[in-house]
């Protein structure tokens, strides 16, 4: 078991070996975001900005301009807020290759409470033009994709959890490239498309719904934007419904974005499974999960409702 | 600096200020006074001082200039025409639809833009990251960043300002042009940002004074601040919309366009100005 912080920390140190262009800026987050095991090899590469996101972000487009591969990296409530229009102006606008990389989203800062916590992260992120949001859901996911956003021609939001996990079988060989997704389950009874933590969710949901009768296919979509469209469109065929489910609230993340596409090519019934328009608190992590309604338990429910009504 | 190259570069500013003057009247659109305040400070940037190439605008070792105050670009793209990084005519299009000329600096659309712009408080963390990468590359060249003095409300700029000292980045230059006027007014009116000298200095910055509009003096100031290699800021008093007697007097606001009988009045201005240095070559 291990996070996706784990697995960015360990494929940061070695895109550094292979790049001597890669840059890594922090925010006073050096521990926090695992970046100290590439300052520690790289002490000329590395720099601690101290808590100013806002000039971090605009000095990693500096380096960007000037040929250099930066990664920024803070928690995800204060880099991808504080830092929106450097973000904008400075990276998106422009087009900029660098990867933001926002640390403890969701709900994964837990006990540091609502300010800490990051739920409106990708739909700030996805509003941007040029701007690409992958989200891995395992540590492995999450060191390939280090390399699959420094190779991105444009700014890469690269969203990062907390949370240990099981890594998922097959994440080594799998295809991981921006706008891509994953087939992690075939099923022809419900679509459930899901991003981050809750992949793990969608997969422990789909062995229950399979015990009773209901075939699940399990799509992870680790590219938010741009979507793999042409995967969801497919299963949205063979299911004809679909719950979509995300660590983040209902407004502007993955559930919109899935049911945007939907709408203008195959609607179908969808229920979503994400938080409901509400700030979060203090807690552990997997409580606050719980809590808010992000289990297995609420998509093994909304696949047997959206089941019953499905479009064929 | 010799008479005569002051004179040049004197009779330049003079066609800088005619060029700015005309892209704001026919694009009916753009910041004069603001433009104005800054025109001999890029002249002499652009004419004496930057290791640059215009036919190669992108060669790796230039010197970089970033427009913090990215209102000012009629200014900066005047001088980039007549200096030879774009067709003149290009100033015709400015800030219409499909121009190669924005209304506030983009990269890399247009030759000679070194950095995007616009929203106010970024210039100077662009140069430091451009700083920082040029000195781990272990190129000398230098970065430019030209502010204006509303724009020290930004909080940002105190981020980089500190920033650029921390990381001892003696390759950046700030030059603040200090004009005295934003948007609704007078900056004094509004916020105050004085003492600018000593925020600086207490932020680990050296400070130069210059008379903005004096190219002898801006050649003393930056000689000053190359001199060592502690980052260094030129402040510099100019007088908004310097040229043109309204935009001089505030009658014409900040962000106010020029109506074509404004223009006409500004070009008979700018046109007798000329003169006069016709007039002191033939005696």
């Amino acid at each position: 078991m291990r996070s996706t912080l784990d697995g960015f920390g360990e494929g940061l140190l070695e895109l550094g070996r292979q790049r001597g262009d890669v840059v890594v800026l922090h925010a006073d987050s050096g521990e926090s975001a695992r970046i100290s095991p590439f300052a520690d090899a790289f002490p000329e590469r590395s720099f601690n900005f101290g808590i100013s996101e806002q000039d971090m972000v605009m000095t990693a487009a500096g380096l960007s301009l000037t040929g250099k591969m930066p990664f920024a990296c803070s928690f995800a409530a204060f880099l991808t807020t504080r830092a929106f229009d450097q973000i904008r102006t400075c990276l998106a606008i422009p087009c900029l290759g660098a990867v933001l990389v926002g640390t403890h989203s969701g709900l994964a800062a837990g006990e540091d409470g609502v300010s800490h916590q990051m739920n409106q992260d990708i739909a700030l992120m996805r509003s941007l033009p040029n701007m690409s949001v992958m989200i891995p859901p395992d540590a492995d996911s999450a060191f390939r994709m280090v390399f699959v956003a420094s190779q991105h021609p444009g700014p890469v939001y690269l969203r990062l959890g907390g949370e240990q996990v099981p890594d998922i079988e097959g994440t080594k060989e799998a295809e991981l490239r921006v706008g891509g997704g994953r087939l992690l389950r075939e099923g022809d009874g419900v679509t459930i498309c899901a991003c981050g933590i809750m992949v793990h969710e969608a997969l422990r949901a789909a062995e229950i719904l399979s015990k009773q009768g209901i075939s699940a296919e399990v799509i992870d979509c680790f590219s938010v934007k741009p979507l793999p469209s042409q995967l969801i469109l497919a299963s949205l065929r063979r299911t004809g419904c679909c719950v979509i489910a995300e660590e983040h609230n209902v407004i502007g993340g993955l559930c919109e974005a899935v049911a945007g596409l939907a709408a203008g090519e195959n609607p179908v019934p969808m229920r979503y499974v994400a938080i409901s328009d509400r700030y979060g608190q203090s807690g552990a992590p997997q409580e606050l999960r719980e809590y808010y309604g992000l289990t297995f338990r609420e998509i093994v429910g909304a696949a047997a409702q959206i089941w019953s009504m499905r479009r064929r | 600096m010799e008479i005569s190259q002051r004179r040049a570069l004197e009779r330049t500013a003079i066609e800088v200020r005619k060029d700015v003057v005309r892209m704001i009247g026919v694009a009916r659109s753009g910041y004069v006074a603001s433009s104005l305040s800054a025109v001999d400070i890029l002249v002499f940037m652009y004419w004496r001082l930057l290791n640059i190439r215009p036919e190669e605008p992108r060669m790796y070792d230039r010197d970089r200039m970033v427009l913090s105050k990215g209102h000012a670009c009629p200014a900066l793209y005047a001088v980039l025409a007549n200096r030879g990084f774009f067709d003149r005519k290009e100033l015709w299009n400015f800030r219409r639809l499909g121009s190669m000329l924005q209304g506030h600096p983009e990269t890399p659309r247009t030759p000679g833009i070194d950095a995007p712009g616009g929203s106010l408080g970024m210039g100077l963390g662009l140069s430091n990251g451009v700083a920082l990468a040029l000195r781990l590359d272990g190129v000398g060249s230098r970065v430019f960043c030209l502010l204006g003095d509303g724009e020290l409300q930004e909080g940002a700029v105190w981020e980089s300002a500190m920033q650029t000292a921390n990381l001892g980045l003696g390759g950046v230059t700030a030059i603040v042009d200090l004009n005295g006027i934003q948007m609704d007014g007078k900056v004094v009116s509004i916020k105050k940002i004085e003492p600018v000298k000593e925020k600086f200095e207490s932020f680990g910055w050296r400070s130069v004074h210059a008379d903005g509009h004096d190219m002898e003096d801006l050649e003393r100031a930056f000689s000053v601040a190359l001199s060592d290699s502690i980052p260094s800021v030129i402040l510099a008093e100019t007088i908004p919309g310097k040229g043109f007697s309204m935009a001089e007097k505030g009658l014409i606001g900040s962000s106010r366009p020029l109506d074509r009988e404004m223009m006409e009045q500004a070009l008979r201005e700018l046109e007798s100005a000329t003169k006069s240095f016709d007039g002191e070559e033939v005696r």
